[in-house]
């Protein structure tokens, strides 16, 4: 295979808009002032901010420029396990930006709000009948805040009961924020091990499961992109003491219209509309983490919630065990119209259909790349799979250099020394919206890497090579930060 | 990485199956993580350790520490009360990965069971298990 898809090209260096600048230099021209100068009070005066100067040939020429070197999803895949960077269609973002929706101020009366409203009520509607929940709020702004408004609800759920609880149970195949939600609660995590081919046993679960356990935070599929095939059995065995299900469904895009996942004994869920939902997301814009609860749990939802009465929708503050505001007003509203969108342009038969594909296309890759890469759970995975370096060692090539190499070839690297439980971790999340032909041209490239790796080893701990800078200096970075401009 | 026969494994300390180790110093247990553990976790980039006075049971979790790789958790090889803090680690968390057992240890204990060091593995031993784990 050829190194890369690229040819030569020039690509600029730019310096800061700071040094670009000179003195005077302007964009518009200012009218002269038509009114006598007033003074203004002490306080209001003083030195300016350090803006810099510049023409509208400096700027524009500025970003574009720093757009060159921009990878993202609209130029390349990036198939990072985890995070499902799928492509997100842009009459999205032609719904989101209808001026009624992006003009709306957020303090404007409910009543002159209708229209946002209710298409706001429906997509809670529509998160319900996904995921087969009660209730939703679409308030919190990503997935660890999602997760956090779902420990606030156990917590005020054991407190309503009389009983507060000290301890919650978490897999170590969870998603890393899983634990630090728990502790922000005041819970103290307790490990559980997955069984040995990597889904959690409801006898793991049974031995440390007590009265003084608030509940367990499961992620399906799993991080290692298997699918937990217990969870009714767990969750049967948490219930049995008093305590609640968490699910973590960031990595809904294996499961849509395939899992009801209320039928599966969870309590609360929480969803990732910038992952599932095709939004924008990783640099791209912010998310949403809309949480979903059965019906006991509904009274504890953040608040406002928004309710119809008659024709009417409103939105309510008086729910006296509410865990409270989560966000300024309803949230992320802008992420929440290009998932409504998503949602209505898909429908139903086309969701499940997402995510029968994505799976499929994730055991594509696994089965093909499984001779090339060390395979550890050699099973049927959800929408992701799991390889390691294990082969690659003895070469002295390690995930790192693999993966830098791969950008070489032209494919944003894949989640790496993630997860945790599996040494030397290659997670590779392709999603639905890649083609077989994409598919075959990583799985290329990844033969091609593992047969540099036996024959030419420097090729790999040296790569990229490509690319407009080569190996950064992480370390000084971490532990000397510059953080100004 | 490392080859396990390249790994600095010294005979005067012992190790736990969390890659710590523990070593005797006047009457007091130096504790650190051990060469495999960080050569796995490449540069590190910072080091969280308790105050002194602080107490934990064996096996608590201490302190974590955060490699450009991953952040970790660190667990206590031996139970006991924490006498001293290795405060250089903050402004030099790299001395972890230059001098595991000597500058970059982490903290002094006073033990409160001396069976747990007992209880912790010999060099052969620990070499054992990290084959068995490869």
């Amino acid at each position: 295979m050829n190194t890369a898809e690229g040819s030569t090209g020039l690509k600029f260096n730019e310096p800061l808009l700071w040094e670009r600048g000179r003195p005077g230099r302007m964009g518009l021209s200012v009218p002269s002032r038509d009114v006598a100068a007033a003074p203004l009070a002490a306080d209001l005066t003083g030195p300016g901010p350090d803006f810099p100067e510049l023409s509208e040939v400096d700027v524009v020429r500025h970003y574009s420029r720093l757009s060159q070197w921009n990878y993202c999803i609209d130029t390349h895949m990036v198939p990072l396990g985890s995070c499902t960077m799928k492509y997100n269609p842009k009459t999205h973002e032609r719904q989101a930006g209808l001026t009624g929706f992006c003009a709306a101020h957020p303090l404007l009366p409910a009543s002159l709000s209708q229209g946002l409203l209710q298409i706001l009520a429906e997509l809670e509607s529509f998160l319900a009948e996904i995921t087969g929940m009660n209730a939703v709020s679409l308030q919190p702004a990503a997935g660890a805040q999602g997760e956090l408004c779902g420990m606030l609800i156990f917590h005020a759920y054991h407190r309503a009961a009389g009983r507060q609880r000290s301890k919650i149970i978490v897999p170590d195949t969870a998603h890393g924020t899983n634990p630090a939600s728990a502790a922000l609660c005041n819970y103290q995590a307790v490990k559980v091990e997955s069984g040995e081919n990597g889904i959690l046993l409801p006898e793991a679960v049974a031995q440390i499961m007590d009265e003084d356990t608030a509940g367990i935070m499961l992620t399906n599929p799993n991080t290692l992109g298997l699918f937990e095939e217990h969870v009714r059995a767990i969750a049967d065995i948490v219930h049995a003491k008093g305590g609640l299900v968490y699910g973590d469904g960031a990595n809904m895009n294996a499961l849509m219209g395939v899992v009801d996942m209320a039928a599966s004994g969870l309590d609360v869920l929480h969803l990732n509309l910038h992952k599932t939902f095709a939004t924008p997301h990783g640099g791209g814009g912010p998310g949403a983490g809309p949480v979903c609860v059965k019906k006991h749990l509904e009274r504890f939802l953040p608040v406002p919630r928004i309710v119809k009465k008659g024709k009417a929708f409103h939105l309510r503050e008086d729910y006296p065990d509410s865990i409270g505001r989560m966000h300024a007003f309803y949230g992320n509203v802008g992420v929440m119209l290009k998932a409504y969108s998503y949602i209505v342009s898909m429908g139903a038969d086309n969701l499940k259909k997402v995510s029968e594909l994505a799976v499929l296309n994730a055991n594509y890759l696994k089965e093909r790349l499984k001779e090339t890469l060390d395979l550890p759970y050699d099973r049927p995975c959800m929408h992701e799979c799991v390889f390691t370096d294990k082969q690659q060692r003895a070469h002295k090539v390690t995930t790192l250099d693999m993966v830098k190499r791969l950008m070489d070839y032209g494919f944003h690297p894949p989640t790496i020394y993630f997860p945790l439980v599996v040494n030397g971790a290659i997670m590779i999340e392709p999603t639905e919206t890649e083609s077989k032909e994409t598919l075959d041209r990583l799985i290329a490239a990844f033969q091609s890497i593992a047969a540099e790796a036996e024959q030419n080893p420097e090729l790999l701990q040296t790569a990229p090579h490509h690319s407009r800078v080569r190996r950064l200096d992480e370390t000084s970075a971490a532990r000397k930060p510059c953080l100004a401009g | 990485m490392k080859e396990l026969h390249e790994l600095n494994l010294p005979e005067d300390v012992r190790y736990s199956q969390d890659h710590e180790w523990a070593r005797r110093e006047n009457g007091r247990m130096r504790i650190g993580i051990d060469d495999y553990a960080q050569d796995q976790l490449g540069e590190i980039v910072y080091v969280e350790l308790p105050r002194t006075g602080e107490v934990f049971s064996k096996g608590a979790e201490f302190g974590t520490v955060e490699s450009v790789k991953a952040v970790s958790e660190l667990f206590m090889p031996v139970g006991g009360k924490v006498t001293a803090v290795n405060t250089a680690l903050a402004d030099s968390p790299e001395l972890v990965n230059q001098s595991p057992y000597g500058e970059g240890w982490m903290l002094e204990v006073e033990v409160t069971d001396p069976a747990d060091y007992d209880s912790l593995m010999t060099k052969a031993d620990y070499l054992k298990q990290l084959k068995a784990e490869a």
